[in-house]
C-alpha cells in the first residue's frame, strides 16, 4: 500500500503508468448536466447517493427484529418501498460504482491507496474519514438529501430548499476548512 | 413526452436497468471530473484549485437549461418531475453539519463512492461513516426526524416563490456562471501557492 503524498503521485510507484488529466471542469461538468437531464427525462427525477444507504440500513434493520424496524419512522419509510434490491437509488448507486470504477481504471487513476494531506498520518487520516462520513451522513438525513440529491438535483429545478441547503453546506464547509482544518489538508 | 416515466409504464426491470444506466453515466464523469480525489474536492475550500465547483455549477446550468427550453416546447411536463419538498430549517441544520463532515471527511457521499471505485480506502471508510449514520439517525432519531417532516413545505421552486417566470432565473444563472467562472479563475491564481 502507498500513500498519495504532496506530488498527487502515489508514493514509491515508480513504475506505474502516469494518470491520464482529468478533464476540464466545464467538459465533465456538461456531460454530467447532460446525465441528471437524462435523469429528470426519462425517469421523472433526479440524482441521489445517500438514500441508498438508507435503504441498506433499514432493510438489515427489518432482518434482525422486524418489530423494531417499523418502530423507528425512518427504517418504515424505507421499507414501505421494498428490498433494497428493487430500490432505484441503491441501483443507481451500483451504477455510479461500475462507472467510477471503469473511467478510473481506463485513465490509470485506479491505486489501493490512502489519499490525504501531506501533514496528518494515514491513520489520522482513516479516522477523520470515518468522523467526516459519520457528521456527513446525518446532515444528509436532516436535509433529506446530500451534494447530489440536494444541491445537485434541486438547484437544476431551482428547488428553493435546495439552494438553502448548499448555501449552508458551503458557509459551513469554508469556515471549518479556515479555522480548524488547515493542517488536514495544507 | 417527457418524462417517460409519466407517459409509459416501466416494468420494475427496465426502471431498474434505467438506473443502472443513468449511474453509470453519473459516475464515470464524477471519476473525470477528479471527484474521486479526496485532495481535489478540498482544494476547493481553500481557493486553490476551484475545479469540484466549476463542475458543479456547469452540471446544475446545463440541466436548468434544458428542462426550461423542452418545458417551453412543450416536451417536458415539469408538474411530472418530483421535487424534494422545501424545508429551510432541516436545509440549513442539515447544510451545516453536512457541510463540516465534508471538509473533515474529505468527501460527500456520491464522491466517497468515486474514490473507493478507484482504490481509495478513505473512500471506504467514509461510505462506511455514511452507514453508521444512516442506522444511528433511523434508530436514535425519527422523533427529530418526524418533527422536521412537518415543515416541509412541497415544491417550492425560485419561480413559484417570486412569480418571476423560469426563463428570467436561468439567464441569471447562466451570468451567474459566466462571472463566477472568471472569479474562481482569478482565485486560483491569488491562492496558487496554498497548493501542498
Amino acid at each position: 500500500m502507498s500513500s498519495i503524498t504532496a506530488s498527487g503521485t502515489p508514493a514509491g510507484t515508480a513504475a506505474r503508468r502516469v494518470p491520464a488529466p482529468y478533464w476540464n471542469p466545464y467538459l465533465a461538468g456538461f456531460g454530467l448536466g447532460l446525465v441528471l437531464l437524462a435523469a429528470y427525462l426519462l425517469a421523472g427525477r433526479g440524482l441521489g447517493a445517500t438514500g441508498a444507504f438508507s435503504s441498506v440500513a433499514a432493510w438489515i434493520a427489518n432482518l434482525i427484529s422486524p418489530e423494531h424496524a417499523q418502530a423507528s419512522a425512518v427504517h418504515a419509510r424505507y421499507l414501505e418501498s421494498g428490498s433494497p434490491a428493487t430500490a432505484w437509488l441503491v441501483w443507481l448507486l451500483i451504477g455510479s460504482f461500475i462507472g467510477a470504477a471503469v473511467s478510473g481504471f481506463l485513465a490509470g487513476r485506479t491505486s489501493l491507496t490512502i489519499e490525504r494531506g501531506p501533514r496528518i498520518t494515514d491513520n489520522q487520516r482513516l479516522v477523520l474519514a470515518l468522523a467526516g462520513g459519520i457528521i456527513a451522513g446525518l446532515g444528509a438525513k436532516i436535509a433529506r438529501g446530500c451534494t447530489s440529491g440536494q444541491a445537485l438535483t434541486g438547484a437544476a429545478v431551482l428547488n428553493a430548499g435546495s439552494l438553502v441547503f448548499m448555501g449552508a453546506v458551503f458557509v459551513a464547509g469554508y469556515a471549518v476548512a479556515w479555522l480548524f482544518a488547515r493542517k488536514e489538508w495544507l | 413526452m417527457f418524462p417517460l416515466s409519466s407517459t409509459m409504464e416501466l416494468t420494475q426491470a427496465a426502471s431498474l436497468g434505467l438506473a443502472l444506466v443513468i449511474g453509470l453515466g453519473f459516475g464515470f464523469f464524477l471519476e473525470k471530473a477528479g471527484f474521486g480525489s479526496t485532495r481535489k474536492l478540498a482544494a476547493v475550500f481553500y481557493f486553490y484549485d476551484m475545479a469540484v465547483v466549476k463542475v458543479m455549477f456547469t452540471a446544475i446550468v446545463t440541466t436548468m437549461v434544458g428542462i426550461f427550453l423542452l418545458s417551453s416546447a412543450g416536451a417536458l411536463d415539469l408538474a411530472e418531475l418530483y421535487i424534494e419538498p422545501s424545508n429551510y430549517p432541516a436545509a440549513i441544520i442539515g447544510g451545516i453539519v453536512f457541510g463540516v463532515g465534508f471538509i473533515v471527511g474529505g468527501y460527500c457521499p456520491g464522491t466517497s463512492l468515486t474514490a473507493a471505485a478507484t482504490g481509495r480506502i478513505d473512500g471506504w471508510v467514509f461510505i462506511a461513516g455514511i452507514f453508521i449514520a444512516s442506522y444511528a439517525y433511523a434508530e436514535l432519531l425519527s422523533g427529530f426526524d418526524t418533527w422536521l417532516a412537518s415543515s416541509a413545505n412541497p415544491d417550492v421552486t425560485l419561480p413559484s416563490l417570486t412569480g418571476i417566470p423560469m426563463g428570467w432565473f436561468v439567464l441569471l444563472f447562466i451570468g451567474f456562471l459566466a462571472l463566477a467562472g472568471w472569479g474562481m479563475s482569478l482565485a486560483e491564481k491569488k491562492f496558487a501557492g496554498l497548493r501542498p
